[in-house]
């Protein structure tokens, strides 16, 4: 069995969690300190992608960096970067859906945040990175690591924006979604089975993880 | 030396316009809640910008408005108690204390001498969720220590806790403070609090402060009708100066104050305690109908209608060893224990 779709897929949601981590995080302490008209109009701009249906998020991504658009005949004349059906847009697509489930998320733990703690560290001398690294990240752990599982789930789940962008190529940027689609469209029953399972296993570990760590949070085990 | 703080704020519906100075040694600010205390003591800490005005700490500048002067908290070396005592509720008791210590090679030697000196080395590796009142707050004055303040503000210290532990802490807040070689700002509406910590206290009155006085003659001779309802005296009322006298046309009633009474005299007041039982024919003696009595630890209080007085007219308040025998009572009040004010 070729095992690429899977690898592929891990990879993917990887780095796009990784960029929609720090990304997030960013939006959301933006979010927090925005005067309230600015803040709804970002809010409703960065949350869109939750409400598109993938397909249309993927139409409008290939509009935008299509290698005859702007933006994407600028990454391909100052990168040599031609971004469509390649994995790298894949993980494109693949943040730009989940970047709203980490922008929510971290955007809830922020603003539960108690502000008098980063009043008394600054009374203390502490330093504004001081205070976000040391008081307000970890304060707000809970709920980032919960931004990032979603993130992360909703990642390796991509499939209409991804196959929009990235299309299905074996080896290339075939991933779980795309190649159970493709095995069922082909017949081939057996391959699908095996795929559905996969998916289904690992699924279930994300899931089971989502648990711990609610759980944990439950019980106040900080 | 000392600190000397001058601003002015506009929040919301309260204008805020305050003015005071201290050496060493605790100050009160005395207020009703929302006469705009914590937002002077942010102000000074800068977790708050005054619209104007000059706060300046040891002949350090922290605040100047008209030289755009406006150094950041972490630079003020101002120490701030917080009413909920704000420690970081991930780390222990003794990271709260270490983190605070500027000098990164003497952290742990700094949390360990403030751990013996407030009593809490065996609570050093609990986190604060997992502390009585009393240990939060020392606590919170142990890590407030460590960052070597230069000046203390205490945000209501002792409104978290309640009954005898709150007795105990104020007990050690007041060691503490007594030991700490700088100005402080002890926030309070509390006076029996403010009368016992602090020799000095400034009252705040609708956001605008009075001129700071003796803690004892604010009780005793307090400056001006607002610093006497936060001193406690509880007989307040409207007054026409007349000769070497006042009439108080709530109750319709003239009573003698034994000195020649200014004609700018508008208010007059005194306290329950200076109100006596008379014989007839006594100097300012009232017949009064006893409405109420309250009973509490220290003896009774009565409320008083003096006759002739309307219906809601407020009532005169008199403490007395013992509840009045009848319906009606002569009570009396001492000319020179009559306060008058301006305004």
């Amino acid at each position: 069995m070729d095992w690429f779709p899977l690898y592929n897929s891990l990879r993917i949601a990887a780095v796009s969690t990784a960029a929609v981590f720090f990304l997030g995080i960013f939006a959301a302490r933006l979010a927090g300190k925005l005067p309230r008209l600015a803040r709804g109009l970002l809010d409703a701009a960065l949350t869109l992608p939750l409400v598109l249906p993938p397909t249309v998020t993927g139409w409008l991504l290939l509009r935008l960096l299509g290698p005859r658009r702007p933006a994407g005949r600028w990454l391909l004349e100052t990168f040599d970067l031609r971004l469509a059906m390649t994995w790298q847009a894949a993980a494109l697509a693949a943040a730009v859906v989940a970047f709203p489930l980490m922008y929510r998320t971290a955007r809830g733990a922020f603003e539960s945040f108690d502000e008098t703690l980063a009043d008394a560290a600054r009374t203390l001398g502490r330093s504004e990175a001081w205070i976000f690294w040391r008081v307000r990240m970890p304060c707000c752990r809970q709920g980032i690591l919960a931004g990032v599982v979603l993130a992360f789930a909703r990642a390796l789940g991509e499939y209409g924006a991804t196959s929009m962008l990235a299309g299905y190529i074996p080896g290339r940027t075939a991933v779980i979604a795309t190649t159970v689609y493709q095995l069922w469209r082909i017949g081939d029953n057996a391959g699908t089975v095996r795929w559905v399972l996969v998916n289904l296993a690992l699924s279930g570990a994300f899931l089971l993880a989502l648990n711990l760590l609610e759980t944990q949070k439950r019980g106040g085990g900080r | 030396m000392g600190l000397s703080v001058e601003l002015e704020k506009r929040l919301g519906a309260v204008h805020l316009e305050v003015r005071f100075q201290t050496g060493e040694g605790p100050l009160a600010l005395l207020g009703a809640s929302g006469s705009g205390k914590s937002v002077t003591l942010r102000c000074i800490a800068g977790l708050l910008t005054p619209d104007r005005g000059r706060i300046v700490l040891d002949g350090r500048v922290l605040f100047d408005s008209a030289a755009n002067i406006n150094l950041p908290p972490r630079r003020r070396r101002v120490g701030y108690l917080f009413q909920q005592y704000a420690l970081f509720p991930h780390w222990t008791v003794r990271e709260n204390i270490a983190a605070a210590a500027p000098d990164r090679s003497r952290r742990q030697a700094v949390a360990a001498e403030l751990l013996r000196r407030f009593r809490l080395e065996d609570a050093a590796s609990l986190r604060p969720g997992q502390l009585s009142g009393g240990q939060q707050q020392r606590t919170a004055l142990a890590r407030l220590l460590a960052a070597e303040p230069q000046a203390i503000l205490l945000d209501e210290p002792l409104s978290a806790l309640d009954g005898f532990l709150r007795d105990q802490v104020e007990l050690e807040l007041a060691e503490t403070l007594e030991s700490f070689s700088g100005p402080a700002v002890w926030v309070s509406h509390d006076r029996g609090e403010v009368f016992r910590a602090c020799r000095q206290v400034c009252v705040l009155e609708g956001g605008r402060s009075l001129p700071v006085c003796g803690t004892e003659e604010l009780f005793r001779r307090p400056a001006s009708e607002a610093a006497a309802r936060l001193a406690g005296w509880e007989n307040l009322l409207e007054a026409v100066p007349q000769g070497d006298g006042v009439f108080l046309p709530q109750w319709g009633r003239t009573l003698a104050c034994g000195r020649a009474v200014p004609e700018g005299v508008r208010r007059a007041g005194f306290r329950s305690a200076q109100v006596r039982p008379a014989p007839p024919g006594a100097e300012n003696a009232l017949p009064c109908r006893v409405v109420r009595v309250i009973r509490d630890l220290e003896g009774v209080t009565a409320l008083l209608r003096p006759e002739g007085a309307p219906e809601g007219a407020p009532l005169l308040r008199a403490a007395l060893e013992r509840p009045p025998e009848g319906e009606r009572l002569l009570a009396a009040i001492l000319p020179e224990e009559i306060l008058l004010w301006e305004a």
